[in-house]
């Protein structure tokens, strides 16, 4: 199960010190508003905060209560306030609470902490609302959270929707300052390859940044730099993921490397929150498998288990103390890893089951492979007509119109429906055209719990013949004569169950090899271009130049990462991942819904 | 690209897709069974001592006590113990520290070693490109060409938070007509500034920007958008009535629409109903209560209630399905899946068959359906239909293997053993009879075939 490595594969370099960083920073922020005080969260900073600090730390530095940032009266009795939030609109607008407190003439100290940054229009804000002076502002530049030795993350879902559909660049010089800041510590960097336009616009503002700022002279941790657009490749995040890792995601959620597992995973009436990481040994060794070896693993490692424990019979009482003492922890530790994990499989599976996954699966690799679309329709067809929630994609002929999925899906989504067909992800048929398919994706969408039922959308690609081109110009989808053996992958595809190499994945693998994208005009065409190769006038150092950053722009599935993850392995790299956020099929359509005020 | 037939068939069965089905219950799911028990059995040693471990509390027990989102919670938990708050008379000046400044830039490593914690802070700096346009400077742009020189200068660094705040600027000392006109021609700044309408919910100015642009699509949409902040029923109504005539494209139209008239009538029903529950007359109320109201639920849901409740309701009234059918050009497949599925929920299995069973003009009856077979057998079977009832339809599979498939799937014995007959396949026949139980009916129905000379045995 675990793949040997190959003897030269280079060390990956400690991002601790990036948590360490991000800390100091914040605790400077927070004295520099002396003596005691509030501090209200935004809720989606929380996970963040808690991978960094806690409250021991918050504490030493004289923050009294904790609370989370809410559209609701303020309570607290502390004459100083701080608020740690995102630069966002909304939640500046709630931070009314001065207004309030100056009409009750009451005087405090008011502070709002942006993170990563500051934007005009939330201080325009202020101003309008006439607290412009009364409230102070900072920014912590909190752009790097590691999740794990290889997963570095912006924790900014919102650049997906913003950057492609809104066509909003403020995440921009976000992105270069978060390669800037990665780049000070552990650059510099010898190569850059990109493709995107927001890729070459974050690229563009690193530059800026670089130029601006002096630059010690170094030995380069990290060498080479591949920044990629999501919209580069819209297929694979759509895709329904069968690697451990991915398929706990689709099914649980990971939040912030963390995920709950509920009472039937832990057969228990709790639900315990656990760490996703490789500090986890059991997982370690999972989560990059294909769901099929999952089980053949756990069952060995159960039954080592179990010996592990026999042993302690017939021991004396010296040998028994140094088996509890030496042993039993880490056996303990194990058991409750693999009872867990095993939990989680067998939850999983059950579900899968029920939803006719198999299918789905079926489904998705016909569509990519572009045959049995007669069968495919159908198959979604009767899902749309039958409301189901889950993930799925779709490929519609021109017997289809897009009355259809609104008419299960409920009609709020019409407004969901403009937003996929404004990024390319719906295209209506024409009548008349003849059986151009295109691909589609529904997705689970607004769970309304009191009817039980999912509101969902769809959307579909439209670059569709484009990416049967690409298909077949890169050899994503492997021959389907030959077998394919899940245990022993022989290329990216596996994460896919043989079916499909990821397109981004792909083209990563292709321009390292080439060094450039010399080889790949016609694939670049097909994606619109906007592809880039620098190289800086440096002497590159091997073993830098092997470990590779990546830089997703608009999110990354785990799958992806695992597929690297195999890549890294087999030529000897090591990819560090660096997202704006960790995507997934349900995510990416959730972006797209506008069925709220 | 197509492939053949025989390719496809290759593709689906060749044994790399074999390998592993989420379908197949026996093989991997045994075996993680398995592996459940093993653990399990080792657990008395566990729980015994599980709770001397303090090491483990911290990155298992879910949020470790000390956690952030731990403390925010117990806080808000706390909130109704608090006394009365505090006066504080002393008045506090805080300074207006920075005007606008831009991101901060750290140092690299080389800082890193030092533990002092201001060396750490972030570095307030305004590179040249963004002089420009800290909020001091920008008054001083007053001309329409510098304004305009400066929205491009802005969009040429690809800095949104500096397009934005041009734009804001410009919003405040350009008209609107003026400023929308300009914007036409600058696709990027257009769309930050939709975005940032959007974001400050300056909705009247957003719609007149979109007028102004003769985008009255976008403008019918972001209108239609407003019935969601509407949360009286017949307010939302009488709103979306108003809809129906806005300049959509004719395909939206078609949906507003049906939107407007699902909701008039998910209101009558819905009055209709209630009525009819709490009155505890009706007695399909009484059996199946109803979990939520139908108001605003999508029509398939609405399709599916009027199903459950209102089946044998005539033509003539707004909850008959086959009104609903009929208003809102339900295809055909989409109105037998929805009505299967609520009359199997019921167990109403005569109306299942009644469902399928069509007449030729000969009198006859047969079987009929817009899907496959094995996807009613499917739909029947989740709602635990009896054997009965499922070997009818899987018995109707008209593919062999699939047929088999599914019959020894859900248990359908007899339509297994008369598919074997038919194939003439002594072999699985006899193989077969081991899996029946013992002394039943089916396994007396092997015996006879197998002992019946007039059956031309294959094998």
């Amino acid at each position: 199960m675990a793949h040997s490595a190959r003897r030269d594969s280079p060390e990956l370099p400690d991002f601790s010190v990036l948590k360490r960083l991000a800390r100091d920073q914040l605790i400077y922020l927070l004295e520099q508003l002396p003596g005691k005080k509030d501090l209200f969260i935004e809720a989606d900073l929380m996970s963040p905060l808690d991978r960094i600090a806690n409250v021991s730390t918050l504490k030493q530095h004289e923050v009294d209560k904790l609370y989370k940032v809410e559209y609701k009266p303020v309570v607290s009795t502390s004459d100083q306030l701080c608020f740690l939030i995102r630069p966002r609109i909304q939640t500046v607008k709630w931070v009314y609470v001065v207004n309030a407190d100056k009409a009750a003439g009451k005087f405090k100290r008011y502070k709002i902490i942006f993170t990563p940054q500051k934007f005009y229009a939330c201080e325009t804000v202020l101003e309008e609302q006439g607290i412009f002076g009364d409230v102070s502002t900072d920014e912590w530049a909190f752009y790097l959270l590691p999740l794990d030795e290889d997963i570095i993350n912006l924790e900014l879902p919102e650049f997906f929707r913003d950057n492609f559909l809104e066509g909003d660049q403020r995440w921009v010089r976000t992105g270069g300052s978060a390669l800037h800041l990665f780049h000070s510590i552990y650059g510099p960097f010898s190569k850059v390859y990109g493709i995107g336009r927001c890729s070459k616009m974050v690229y563009e503002s690193w530059r800026e940044q670089v130029k601006e700022g002096e630059q010690k002279a170094r030995q380069a941790e990290v060498g080479t730099v591949f920044l990629i657009d999501r919209d580069v490749d819209f297929v694979t995040p759509l895709c329904s993921q069968v690697v451990y890792e991915g398929l706990v995601d689709d099914i649980f959620r990971i939040k912030c490397g963390c995920v709950e597992f509920g009472p039937d995973v832990t057969s228990s009436d709790k639900s315990i929150k656990v760490m996703l990481n490789s500090q986890d040994k059991v997982f370690n060794e999972i989560r990059n498998e294909h769901f099929s070896n999952v089980f053949g693993f756990l069952s060995q490692k159960a039954r080592n288990l179990q010996t592990a424990y026999d042993k302690r019979r017939g021991m004396d009482i010296k040998q028994m103390k140094t088996f509890v003492s030496e042993e039993l922890k880490g056996l303990k530790q194990e058991h409750r890893l693999l009872s867990l994990h095993i939990g989680a499989s067998e939850s999983m599976m059950k579900k899968k089951t029920k939803q006719d996954f198999q299918e789905l699966l079926k489904t998705e690799h016909s569509l990519l492979e572009g045959f049995e679309i007669r069968e495919c329709i159908s198959f979604i067809e009767e899902h749309i007509n039958r409301q189901v929630s889950y993930l799925k994609r779709n490929q519609f002929s021109n017997n289809l119109n897009s009355a259809w999925p609104c008419q299960s899906y409920g009609v709020d989504h019409l407004l969901t429906f403009a937003n996929l067909k404004q990024l390319g992800l719906l295209v209506e048929q024409q009548p008349g055209e003849t059986l151009t398919v295109m691909e589609s994706k529904m997705g689970k969408l607004v769970n309304d719990k009191t009817a039980g039922k999912l509101t969902d959308a769809f959307s579909s690609l439209a670059k569709k013949s484009n990416f049967r081109a690409l298909s077949r110009r890169l050899s994503l989808v492997p021959k389907s004569d030959e077998e394919y053996d899940l245990r022993v992958p022989r290329d990216m595809a596996y994460i896919f169950s043989g079916a499909y190499i990821p397109l981004s994945c792909k083209l990563i693998e292709q321009v390292l090899e080439r060094d450039g994208w010399t080889g790949l005009e016609e694939v670049t065409r097909l994606l619109n271009g906007h592809e880039f190769a620098v190289t800086a006038d440096l002497r590159p150092q091997s073993d830098a130049q092997r470990i590779i950053l990546v830089m997703f722009l608009g999110g990354c599935t785990f799958s992806e990462i695992s597929a690297l993850r195999f890549l890294g392995r087999e030529r000897g790299y090591k990819f560090i991942v660096l997202t704006t956020a960790i995507t997934n099929s349900a995510r990416l359509i959730e972006a797209m819904l506008d069925n709220h005020v | 690209m197509m492939k053949s037939k025989a390719d496809e068939e290759d593709y689906w069965n060749s044994s790399k897709f074999k390998a592993f089905t989420f379908d197949d219950e026996d093989d991997e799911f045994t075996k993680l069974k398995e592996s459940r028990q093993a653990v399990n059995s080792i657990c008395g040693l566990v729980e015994e001592e599980e709770d001397e471990d303090e090491v483990e509390k911290v990155s298992w027990s879910g949020e470790p006590v000390g956690s952030i989102s731990w403390s925010v919670r117990e806080t808000a938990s706390s909130l109704r113990e608090q006394s009365f708050p505090k006066i504080d008379t002393t008045p506090s000046l805080p300074k207006n520290s920075s005007g606008y400044s831009l991101s901060s830039l750290f140092k690299g490593k080389e800082v890193l070693s030092d533990s002092s914690v201001r060396l750490y802070a972030p570095e307030l700096r305004k590179p040249k490109s963004e002089y420009k346009v800290t909020a001091v400077s920008l008054e001083k742009f007053r001309s329409l060409q510098e304004k305009l020189l400066l929205l491009d200068e802005a969009v040429g660094v690809h800095d949104g938070n500096v397009i934005t705040a041009v734009l804001i600027y410009l919003k405040k000392s350009l008209s609107k007509e003026v400023l929308f006109r300009e914007l036409e021609s600058r696709q990027t700044a257009l769309r930050h500034f939709i975005h940032y309408l959007t974001e400050s919910k300056e909705q009247r100015l957003l719609l007149e920007l979109y007028r102004a642009l003769g985008r009255t699509e976008d403008e019918a949409l972001l209108q239609y958008k407003e019935h969601l902040r509407i949360t009286d029923e017949n307010k939302r109504r009488d709103f979306l009535k108003s809809c129906v005539s806005l300049p959509f494209s004719p395909e939206d139209a078609g949906h507003v629409q049906d939107h407007y008239t699902l909701l008039e009538r998910q209101i009558i029903i819905e009055a209709t109903d209630r009525q009819a529950e709490t009155g505890g007359k009706v007695e399909i109320f009484q059996k199946f209560p109803r979990r939520a109201s139908i108001l605003n639920m999508p029509l398939i849901t609405t399709l599916y209630y009027c199903c459950f409740y209102h089946y044998a309701e005539t033509e003539g009234t707004y909850s008959s399905p086959a009104n609903i059918r009929q208003t809102f050009r339900i295809a055909e497949k989409q109105y037998f899946v929805t009505a299967l599925a609520a009359r199997a929920k019921l167990k109403a299995w005569h109306d299942v068959d009644a469902l399928f069973t069509s007449r030729n003009w000969l009198g006859f009856t047969r079987k009929k359906s817009p899907l496959s077979f094995s996807r009613v057998a499917d739909i029947l079977s989740k709602n635990n239909a009896p054997v009965q009832v499922l070997q009818e339809y899987v018995g109707l599979v008209d593919d062999v293997e699939l047929r088999v498939a599914l019959a020894q799937k859900y248990k359908c014995h007899f339509i297994v053993i008369s598919t074997y007959r038919d194939l003439k396949d002594r072999q699985l026949l006899l193989g077969y009879r081991g899996k029946v139980e013992r002394g039943s009916e089916e396994e007396r129905k092997i015996d006879e075939l197998l002992s019946n000379p007039q059956i031309r045995w294959k094998n």
